[in-house]
């Protein structure tokens, strides 16, 4: 329904204003279709570029990279500009549903840590800008949880029974039992995968509930004691209940990053362009961190952030422990793909 | 002439929106990634037999709740006064008028362990005189992320399906049949027994329907109210489109045998009905 919406205000706006260029003056530059994460952006950053450019911005959200994918499959290029995360990228490059950005059409790209530049979901760079990157880690209550933790085993603690909350999607839930186990999150071993699967089939009733984003009420109120979730939203729950701590486990974690794409076939791609160069400038990407909490790839940003913020080996881990401990997710051939399912569906029907 | 050509927007409707995406479905269901046709998407059904049997056994339970709750209700509003029955109805659609997720994300924070209900319970002291009494150490009512949360999720969210067909139906039975029957001597037992009920089960049947489908197919329910632990065939579905394998063949396939499922029930439940009007849905 949205996307169709979408698809509509995309034909409409396309016919004034597809080959106007970057910089048109306000109100003549047509439209900009956004598909981004929810709660992922700080939306006056919308407006601003609407004023500074004149293009309009259609902002969309999805839930998750498999739903946001699903779309795009289905509706072809309804969208000019979508954020999906690494390993999603690669996958999308592989199927041929990305178009090469003019990198001339964003110079901003020079502000890009250049240890996140030709990252391995794109090796030349050609079709992504990183938009926000993190660390994945174990969020706690201190109140409710004995000691200082520091392994993804508490997730697996007979002592919290009940409070416990896992992944609702197959590969950040096969991913936790994965590096707990010492496997690679990439792995395409089907002996791992399916001992990760044992290994979450007994944790099942430990856990109370299978949650996406429903971990912020549920930590926040306190009606679970421990969950495994991204280090900016550790932040903006802990604004709510300061008894909240994190910890990326000793075993690694995952690296990820968030980067924006242009969809193949995308019928404002010059605003595109201009739309992702604005995101990359110091003006927005500072309105944005400090909104989401998430980490910056934008070098200037990250020199104008609270010293607090960008000193804590949470938010901004160091770079030999990105190497060594953290891996970032690769897209899995189709056959372990359709494993995965088939081992999440055993362990949703698992009758303990 | 003229009936005809009146119809035809709704002809376009059907063939379009009802249809043509049953036709896709079964396209879908009944060939592979790369095109060809094939069977392999049935392949596999026994491995959701649980999810099939959670949906349907639920759904069941959400049903007969559904009739036992609204089939009183219904009877007793209709024998009210014009006002009562106006103002009841509207009371009754109220809570349709918000959206579907808020209502359920309103029983989250009502049923969870920490929540409303939970927090009343304690403040007036009802766990610690259940402790006392049973020298247990009972700190909540353990609610939410259970079978029973989602059953009631369907019955609070469907019984209004319910309602209504019953009431219009006993609302517009004839008076004069009831007095008829009275006259010749039946008490009111028996004029519910023998009139009333068998009048109004056509009205009971639609319900069944409205409510029951819905049910089975329901998703999200589960994720909310269940805490994801028990897969219902409505996420199953979803999962096969929004899961990391894309697999909108066996979503398909899934979503057909179903459909089949929902459809022999429908028509055993119909058998019963036989020789009632309106409310076949074969």
């Amino acid at each position: 329904m949205a996307a169709a919406v979408v698809c509509g205000l995309c034909l409409t706006g396309c016919g004034g204003g597809a080959s106007s260029g970057v910089a048109a003056a306000p109100g003549s530059g047509g439209v900009v279709n956004v598909f981004n994460w929810g709660v992922y952006i700080d939306e006056s950053v919308l407006d601003d570029f609407t004023q500074q450019t004149g293009i309009k911005v259609n902002y969309d959200t999805f839930e998750s990279n498999e739903s946001m994918y699903g779309v795009l499959k289905n509706d072809g290029a309804s969208y000019d500009v979508v954020i999906p995360s690494d390993y999603m990228i690669s996958r999308m490059i592989e199927e041929d549903m990305l178009e090469p950005l003019d990198f001339s059409n964003i110079p901003n790209f020079s502000d890009i840590d250049p240890s996140l530049q030709n990252p391995t979901y794109d090796p030349e760079n050609l079709y992504s800008v990183p938009y926000m990157w993190g660390v994945l880690g174990v969020i706690y209550n201190t109140t409710m949880v004995k000691g200082t933790p520091d392994s993804w085993g508490l997730l697996f603690d007979q002592d919290y029974a009940g409070q416990i909350l896992m992944f609702n999607n197959s590969r950040d839930g096969m991913g936790v039992a994965l590096k707990y186990l010492g496997s690679s999150y990439n792995t395409t071993d089907e002996a791992e995968i399916r001992a990760a699967t044992d290994l979450l089939i007994q944790q099942r009733p430990l856990v109370q509930s299978y949650v996406m984003d429903e971990v912020f009420e549920k930590m926040q109120s306190g009606s679970a004691a421990v969950c495994s979730y991204y280090y900016g939203d550790y932040r903006t729950m802990a604004d709510v209940n300061p008894d909240l701590a994190f910890y990326v486990p000793r075993e690694g974690s995952n690296l990820y990053v968030d980067a924006m794409c242009i969809p193949k076939g995308a019928e404002n791609k010059a605003n595109a362009e201009a739309f992702i160069n604005f995101m990359c400038s110091t003006e927005a990407g500072l309105k944005n961190c400090e909104e989401t909490w998430y980490s910056t790839p934008l070098l200037s940003v990250r020199e104008q952030l609270d010293p607090e913020l960008t000193g804590n080996p949470d938010a901004y881990p160091s770079s030999d422990f990105l190497t060594e401990r953290c891996e970032v997710y690769q897209n899995l051939p189709q056959d372990i793909l359709a494993l995965y399912d088939s081992e999440w569906t055993r362990l949703m029907l698992a009758s303990n | 002439m003229k009936n005809k050509s009146l119809s035809i927007p709704y002809v376009v409707w059907m063939a379009f929106f009802v249809v043509a995406p049953l036709v896709l479905i079964v396209a879908y269901a009944f060939t592979a990634r790369d095109g060809s046709v094939t069977l392999d998407n049935f392949n596999n059904m026994g491995v959701y037999f649980p999810a099939f049997y959670n949906s349907f056994a639920l759904a069941a339970a959400a049903t007969l709740l559904c009739i036992l709750i609204g089939y009183p209700l219904a009877y007793f509003v209709s024998k009210e006064s014009l006002l009562v029955r106006k103002v009841a109805m509207m009371l009754i659609m109220l809570p349709m008028w918000m959206n579907f997720l808020l209502r359920t994300y309103a029983w989250m924070s009502l049923l969870d362990d920490n929540g409303l209900i939970n927090q009343f319970l304690r403040t007036v002291g009802v766990f610690d005189l259940v402790n006392a009494l049973s020298g247990g150490n009972m700190t909540c009512l353990h609610m939410i992320n259970t079978q029973g949360a989602i059953v009631l999720g369907m019955v609070y969210n469907f019984l209004p399906f319910m309602i209504m067909p019953i009431f219009s139906v006993i609302d517009k039975i004839d008076p004069r049949v009831i007095e008829a029957a009275q006259d010749l001597g039946a008490d009111n037992a028996m004029v519910f027994r023998k009139v009333v009920f068998p009048l109004s089960l056509p009205g009971v049947l639609s319900g069944v329907t409205m409510v029951f489908i819905p049910s089975v197919s329901t998703f999200a329910l589960s994720r909310l109210l269940g805490g994801g632990k028990t897969l219902l065939l409505g996420d199953l579905i979803e999962m096969q489109f929004l899961g990391n394998a894309y697999n909108p063949h066996l979503g398909s396939a899934i979503a057909l045998v179903m459909m089949v499922i929902v459809l022999v029930c429908m028509a055993v439940m119909n058998r019963f009905g036989e020789g009632e009007e309106g409310v076949s849905v074969l």
